[in-house]
């Protein structure tokens, strides 16, 4: 295969943004695709989303989009800026009937219609009462996502290099022209010249230990551009999942709490009427999180450690389990043991999502600075990108949603650029920045494993960054991060074939992750208050004289990291206090 | 909680070092609800870092580690030590070729299934909101909508180790999810190719080996035997 290759539109990432993206940018007669993806685009996490995609359709009880754009800032504990909550919760409409429209199969309401139910921090008229607005495929709405669009994409003849793994991308004098991939196969590196590139690469999920992401999810491109001069925004606020399984992480959909699950501690005492006694177990997911942790804390936590909570289904109907959470009900058997129909869950908080990432415009487009400087031929979304739609918590059911709006904006404003755009040259050292990366861990001769560097990186984080944090912790993790990326400096590899060297590629990961791990504990010890998932044990309270602003964390030439704000767009809705 | 000791044999074959593969043994300490995927993790990094295997999910969704364990396709992040013995036999599914220890190489299998138009085909003028499904034509494909393309049915198939370009039940399979969709056209069309030709429906012999396989527990069989009840139906 030729190494060299040239396109109008590269998109980086085959989940549910990038597929969105290719589709949208191919539709434009004479601009070239080609989708780059590390894994298969089948492999990728979109397919393990559960439970459904939040839009206001109204197919069981009335819904407006401008409810869901209330609940939406709301539930970002106002750091969502708002232009961005109303234009997704209007188009996000169109486009799960595009989905449907594309064969996707939903649950049907006896109408006929896509079934909708009840989900975390959606509620009617600004609050009044928890809103069936999360459109569902049983509880594997992501899988059908993610097959509908791939077989889309076969039905499109969209070129994909699969299980290609981008390690550079190549921003020169300010704009973007294309990015380096390895491939896996061979471990050969290729160049890809485009005009317009987009980032649809996911989350970073795996710098914790436990956690609902995949294997995969290490961050890789948030590092890239970071040290190609693009700062993260918000990387601060990551949110915990109320409900991982015990111990493994795999989530149970808060589908299963929207069906009428209760969360139980060791008491049997339905602790979340103290915590929201509006709407109690479907509260965000931070303050589920948090009252989880608080429980267990003051020894009220379920099993012999104490460690863990009950996710109590036993109360519904065993025919509704069965045919509205298969998968989850299979996972509780077969990982645990436990039949959910007969005995509640053991579960605890799992890391689950970064609303932070790559700074956005609504448009996709990336920037640099607070001034919204953007590169131009660069683009981001999905959750690897921060369009600032989560703000500082993201409510279940918007992350689906995210992919197909932003990844269809992304899709869109690419080829339109690219078809006004010339190729800017490649620089003659394309390949360089790559090569280092690999060689860095190819010739090195420590004694030091990658997996071990790893799995102290995922114990550290969950200890000292991840429900709660302190000044002390945050304070103490970023000295542990620097002693892990001297460390990290003697990992060497014991594969050194070129086809398939998964030990390398794992190695080069986790460089990857180091850098998050770096992004998330320098923005979270700098902001010195309590905002949505972000938690500050001697911060407690949300400070908006102070803080109502984002964060953009840069990485300095000589590796040292520098803090810069944005503020936030406001509008219609005044920051108050959340309450449930 | 309590380790036991098991044996780990893999079948191994690095291209770039082996003339032929070999069976590799590892002896390690598992806990009894350890996946066999964590196992494989464990020797990776702690023993042995160049056994290569694809793995995303970790939790059966993603189909990547679908590999030959003790005889029976399974996927490696869905079965625990406690439900296998003291010695576990691991290898690459079969019939599709070796790349490097248990990665083989996919492409014949997604060409297999690009080949049956796995996409919906309706050229009516789109509504303005949903098209309508009652839940009952809705529950006719459910079963064939949980595919995850991790290729345990093909690979446990007879015919398919016989004849590789058999298009192979998870292909079939995906036809199916289409075919008895109230909303999809495009049957005909796919009768009419590569479903309908030598190497496609007709050639299963309804061993049952992908019913037994499949991880997401499609009832394989029945499901082609569906299709091509549709199809005779069709050409009568
Ligand atoms: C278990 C689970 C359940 C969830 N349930 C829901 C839900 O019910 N509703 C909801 O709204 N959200 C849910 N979410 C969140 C949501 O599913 C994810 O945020 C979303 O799917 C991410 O999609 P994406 O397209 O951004 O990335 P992904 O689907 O993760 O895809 C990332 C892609 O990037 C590629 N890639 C990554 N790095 C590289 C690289 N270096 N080079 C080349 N390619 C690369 C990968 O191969 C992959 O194709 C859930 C998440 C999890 C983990
Ligand atoms: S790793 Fe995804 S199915 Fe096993």
């Amino acid at each position: 295969m030729a190494r060299a290759h040239k396109y109008d539109v590269i998109v980086v990432g085959a989940g549910g943004a990038g597929l969105m993206a290719a589709r949208y940018a191919a539709q434009n007669p004479g601009v070239s695709v080609a989708v780059i993806s590390k894994l298969y685009p089948t492999r990728s996490h979109t397919g393990a989303a559960q439970g459904g995609v939040g839009a206001a359709l109204g197919n069981v009880s009335e819904d407006h989009p401008e409810w869901h754009a209330f609940d939406t800032v709301k539930g970002g504990d106002y750091l969502t800026d708002q232009d961005v909550a109303d234009a997704f919760a209007h188009e996000v409409i169109d486009a799960v009937y595009e989905l449907e429209h594309m064969g996707l199969p939903f649950s049907r309401t006896p109408e006929g219609r896509i079934a909708q139910r009840k989900f975390g921090g959606h509620t009617r008229d600004h609050g009044k009462s928890a809103v069936e607005r999360a459109c569902y495929a049983a509880d594997r709405t992501g899988h059908m996502i993610l097959q509908t669009l791939y077989q889309q994409s076969i039905k499109d003849q969209v070129v994909f290099f699969n299980e290609f793994h981008v390690l550079d991308v190549l921003i020169e004098e300010g704009t973007c022209r294309g990015v380096v991939a390895y491939e896996l196969a061979t471990g050969e590196l290729h160049t890809f010249h485009a005009k317009s590139t987009v980032i649809a690469t996911g989350g970073n999920g795996r710098m914790f230990k436990v956690t609902s992401n995949a294997h995969a999810l290490t961050g890789d491109l948030t590092s890239i551009v970071w040290r190609r001069g693009v700062p993260m925004e918000d990387p601060e606020f990551y949110q915990f999942h109320p409900t991982g399984l015990y111990k493994i992480g795999v989530l149970l959909t808060e589908g299963a709490r929207g069906e009428g699950g209760i969360l139980r501690n060791a008491d049997g005492e339905r602790f979340m009427e103290r915590y929201a006694p509006s709407i109690k177990d479907l509260a965000p997911r931070d303050m589920v999180s948090r009252a989880m942790f608080l429980e267990i804390r003051e020894g009220r936590g379920v099993g012999p450690d104490k460690d863990y909570i009950h996710l109590d289904l036993t109360h519904i109907d065993a025919e509704i389990i069965e045919e509205r959470l298969p998968d989850i009900t299979e996972f509780a058997r077969i990982y645990l043991g436990v039949d959910p129909i007969t005995e509640p869950v053991p579960v605890q908080p799992t890391a689950h999502y970064a609303m932070g990432g790559i700074p956005t415009t609504i448009d996709t487009n990336v920037i640099t600075d607070g001034e919204n400087t953007i590169v131009p031929g660069l683009y981001a979304a999905g959750e690897v990108a921060c369009a600032s739609l989560h703000g500082a918590n993201r409510l279940g059911t918007n992350s689906l949603g995210d992919l197909i709006v932003f990844g269809r904006r992304a899709g869109i404003h690419a080829a339109a650029y690219a078809k006004g755009a010339d190729f800017e040259p490649l620089p003659t050292d394309a390949q360089d920045r790559s090569r280092a990366v690999l060689d860095a861990v190819r010739g090195a001769s420590g004694s030091e494993r990658a997996s071990h560097v790893r799995r102290d990186l995922q114990a550290t984080m969950m200890d000292h960054a991840s429900v709660f944090r302190t000044d002390e912790t945050l304070s103490k993790q970023v000295e542990i991060l620097k002693e892990l990326r001297d460390r990290y400096r003697n990992v060497s590899v014991e594969d050194t074939g070129r086809i398939f060297n998964t030990e390398l590629m794992e190695a080069v990961e986790l460089g990857f992750l180091l850098d998050n791990a770096e992004q998330l504990v320098h923005a979270a010890q700098h902001r010195t208050e309590s905002r949505g998932a972000h938690s500050r044990e001697d911060y407690k309270d949300r400070d908006d004289d102070a803080w109502l602003k984002h964060t953009l964390v840069h990485r300095e030439d000589d590796g040292s990291v520098r803090i810069e704000f944005k503020p936030v767009t406001l509008g219609r809705y005044e920051p108050k206090p959340r309450v449930y | 909680m309590d380790t036991v000791r098991i044996t780990v044999k893999i079948k191994r074959f690095d291209p770039e070092a082996d003339a032929r593969p070999y069976w590799a043994e590892y002896p390690v300490e598992a806990r009894p609800t350890d996946r066999v995927l964590d196992v494989l993790n464990h020797i990776k990094w702690e023993v042995d870092g160049s056994l290569s295997y694809r793995k995303s999910c970790a939790h059966g969704i993603c189909g990547s580690d679908a590999m030959l364990i003790d005889g029976v396709n399974r996927l490696a992040c869905k079965l625990l030590v406690r439900d296998v013995g003291e010695i576990i036999r691991v290898e690459p599914i079969r019939g599709l070729q070796v790349i490097k220890d248990l990665i083989v190489d996919m492409e014949p299998f997604f060409d297999s299934y690009k080949a049956v138009l796995p996409y919906f085909i309706n050229d009516d003028p789109e509504p303005a909101r949903e098209r309508l499904q009652s839940p009952e034509d809705r529950e006719i494909f459910d079963a064939t909508t949980k595919c995850i393309l991790c290729a345990a049915c093909t690979t446990s198939c007879p015919v398919f180790w016989t004849n590789e370009r058999y298009i192979g039940p998870a292909a079939i399979v995906n036809a199916h999810r289409f075919i008895f969709d109230s909303r999809d056209q495009g049957t005909a069309q796919r009768f009419a190719g590569a479903l309908g030709e030598a190497n496609g429906l007709w050639r299963c012999r309804t061993a049952y080996n992908c019913t037994e396989a499949c991880p997401r527990d499609i009832p394989v069989t029945r499901a082609i035997q569906e299709v091509k009840r549709e199809m005779l139906w069709r050409s009568a």
